[in-house]
């Protein structure tokens, strides 16, 4: 009887059902849609610490660089004369540490046995710049009327100052080629930037390559060098063969070139140094306290944990972000009441519209209880109703953002979190601001459809209550009355 | 048997009271048959609530089989309600999405009859009041004469012992009217109940052994020597 009485009256009041579960269904679509796209902003942002960091870091220990002091600091290239008609190419390479003051190897010891460190590993942040080419020597030609002798730019340039022909030609052809190497830990591979990277081809480093003269390479740079495994990458004249082809998970590598540890020390005469310390803590909800301890007991550095690079995440991704959790997630709400208020209300009406009929219900014996559990019954598979098409319109909802996958620019700024030029991973990383693309994806959790379900049922329970709360202090003299 | 002991009513509405019953002493035997007329307002629908335990006297009793109703919890007298009295009301009021054989089941409902025994009691049911083939027909596909019938076996169903009726072909025009009657006359000579009806039609009056005129609360009670 109670299913029959409830499908045929949910029948009988179909207009008023259907605006009770469309009232409802827009509220659970908008949860479900703020939901899932602020999953999805939360997702992106990981994307871009951890294209920052590496999967698996809480933190990293750097030292800020100090200014230079003078031009003498800065890289030199010189270039012998050569002889007469020789063309032969010249180059030159420099291998800088990058970004930071580095760190000796001995801080990495330290910072691993703080309180509440799982595990600490170093890594060298090196540029290559290499610049190579050629001189070419101009000609003097004589001319009638006198010309001048001239030199080519580099070559046996000076003149006796009697007009007596020109130069022509010569010149200089001089390629610079700038790019960044990574020295990894090679017994460490759970931690450390190429953690942000998958191995698209070949493989990673074995343990047993402490100081071997092999390199990964980040599948942008060996596209553009036309690398590939097998390929060799010379460095300050060392010939490292290429083993794998990096791809970045986020699409920004941390270098390009990632080599092993001791290697990278030796081509940068930086022995027993680091520039960063990547960190992972034993709990992830005490990176706080563990920050601190190292800050107190290695003092010169900077910590940075990922929360303080979340601070530095702006861009239309931290808007689109800021609007979700706060616009969204207050619309959402709005609704939601509406959409119960509403319902509890039409409810209400609907159980005054049905005075008489409850009335000699309860002439005929029904118990309060029984009326009550038919008016919240109704009010329920109205509330389901609402949710199912609200889960339905939510998943439509949240299959369009990902599907659409819109482009949103995260931009890390700032010197790289907390003060001084604090840690970002990996080279070319200490920019002032620096954008990423990321594509924003609404991804639905079973979490976010339970909520859905959890609303629907409050949705039907909040509307029964309205209509129940009326049926059950009906009296059932009110159906003789209204028969007077 | 009821016995009714000095019942009186009153209404409060803001400022005004209004005094339904006065003083009503009334006793009607098991089996009895009783009309109760009188003006629109002068309480006989109250009366009528008292009778079928709807509502409860300001003071006095109403006694049904040696019970005072007027004493009993709600849900002692719901269930006084659902074992021993039944219904039938002016308009009806059938649920109108419920078919026939569906609007006399409710009244087994609460008796947790089982479905497969509800079911063939409310055919059993409407068949008795000539509606044998109108068992899945809604409200609203049948005559005002046909749904009182419906409201009848609705009210007979659960075999009680008090019939309490409230103007029940007040809505009928008079073939439907004495169609209706017949069925009630019929039913209360054969289950042996006791009928109790409120009406306006003095014909209907003339027939009751037993005539109960309500004035302004007050009730006088003349057995009809006619009947």
């Amino acid at each position: 009887m109670f299913f029959t009485y409830l499908r045929r009256e949910l029948r009988r009041r179909r207009k008023a059902a259907l605006v009770v579960a469309s009232g409802l269904a827009l509220g659970i679509a908008l949860v479900i849609v703020v939901n899932s796209v602020s999953s999805g902003m939360g997702k992106a942002q990981d994307k871009v610490l951890q294209s920052l960091y590496g999967l698996g870091t809480d933190m990293t220990v750097t030292k800020a660089a100090q200014p230079q002091a003078s031009a003498s600091d800065r890289p030199r290239f010189q270039f012998d004369a050569q002889d007469g008609d020789s063309e032969a190419e010249q180059s030159t390479d420099r291998v800088l540490v990058q970004g930071f003051e580095t760190l000796s190897t001995a801080t990495v010891a330290k910072v691993g046995k703080q309180t509440g460190v799982s595990d600490a590993v170093g890594g060298l942040s090196l540029q290559v710049i290499k610049v190579s080419g050629q001189f070419t020597r101009g000609q003097v030609q004589q001319g009638e009327g006198g010309g001048q002798e001239g030199a080519a730019p580099g070559g046996q340039g000076g003149g006796t100052g009697q007009p007596q022909g020109e130069v022509q030609g010569g010149g200089a052809d001089f390629d610079v080629n700038n790019y960044s190497v990574y020295g990894t830990d090679v017994t460490e591979p759970a931690l450390g930037p190429l953690t942000s990277s998958k191995i698209t081809s070949g493989r990673t480093f074995t343990s047993s390559e402490k100081n071997a003269k092999v390199a990964v390479v980040d599948s942008a740079y060996a596209k553009e060098k036309k690398l590939k495994v097998g390929s060799t990458v010379t460095i300050k004249s060392v010939k490292c063969k290429v083993i794998g082809v990096a791809t970045a998970d986020s699409g920004d590598a941390a270098a390009n070139v990632y080599i092993p540890l001791t290697q990278a020390q030796t081509l940068s005469d930086s022995k027993d140094k680091v520039t960063t310390v990547y960190v992972r803590a034993t709990d992830s909800q005490k990176i706080d306290s563990v920050k601190s301890t190292i800050q107190k007991n290695i003092s010169g550095t900077t910590v940075t944990t990922s929360a303080d690079l979340a601070d530095t995440v702006s861009g239309s991704l931290s808007t689109a972000s800021s609007l979700a959790t706060s616009v969204g997630k207050w619309l959402s709400i709005a609704v939601l009441i509406a959409a119960f208020l509403v319902a509890g209300l039409l409810t209400s009406s609907a159980v005054s519209r049905r005075v008489r009929e409850f009335g000699t219900l309860k002439a005929l014996g029904w118990k309060s209880g029984r009326v009550t559990r038919q008016v919240v019954g109704e009010a329920m598979v109205n509330g389901l109703l609402g949710g199912a098409l609200g889960i339905a319109l939510g998943l439509a909802g949240a299959y369009v953002v990902t599907a659409i996958s819109p482009t949103l620019q995260a931009q890390l700024g700032g010197g790289g979190g907390t003060g001084g030029g604090g840690g970002f991973g990996g080279p070319g990383r200490q920019a002032a601001a620096r954008t990423l693309d990321v594509a924003l994806t609404a991804p639905v959790s079973v979490t976010t459809v339970a909520i859905a379900v959890g609303l629907a049922v409050a949705g039907g329970l909040i509307a029964g209550a309205f209509g129940g709360w009326r049926a059950s202090r009906l009296r059932p003299a009110d159906a003789l009355r209204r028969v007077e | 048997m009821y016995e009714l002991k000095s019942v009186a009513k009153r209404y409060t509405r803001g400022k005004e009271t209004v005094d339904a019953l006065v003083g009503v002493d009334l006793t009607i035997a098991d089996g009895d048959r009783l009309v109760i007329q009188g003006p629109t307002g002068g309480g006989k629908s109250t009366l009528l609530q008292m009778l079928g335990g709807l509502d409860r006297p300001t003071s006095g009793e109403v006694v049904l089989d040696g019970t005072d109703m007027a004493k009993l919890s709600e849900a002692r007298l719901t269930k006084v309600r659902s074992e021993n009295i039944g219904f039938v009301f002016q308009s009806f009021n059938l649920i109108p999405t419920l078919t026939a054989q569906e609007n006399v089941e409710t009244a087994l409902v609460p008796l947790g009859v089982k479905v497969k025994e509800r079911r063939e009691r409310a055919a059993e049911a409407l068949r008795s009041v000539g509606l044998g083939e109108r068992l899945g027909h809604l409200p609203g596909e049948m005559s005002g004469g046909q749904q009182q019938r419906v409201a009848i076996a609705r009210a007979l169903v659960k075999q009680p012992k008090v019939l309490l009726a409230d103007e029940p072909t007040g809505n009928l025009d008079e073939s439907m009217r004495d169609e209706i009657m017949d069925v009630l006359e019929t039913m209360w000579k054969e289950l042996g109940l006791t009928f109790i009806m409120v009406t306006h039609d003095s014909s209907i009056a003339k027939k009751a052994p037993r005539v109960a005129t309500i004035r302004k609360g007050r009730i006088t009670v003349k057995e009809n020597a006619a009947s």
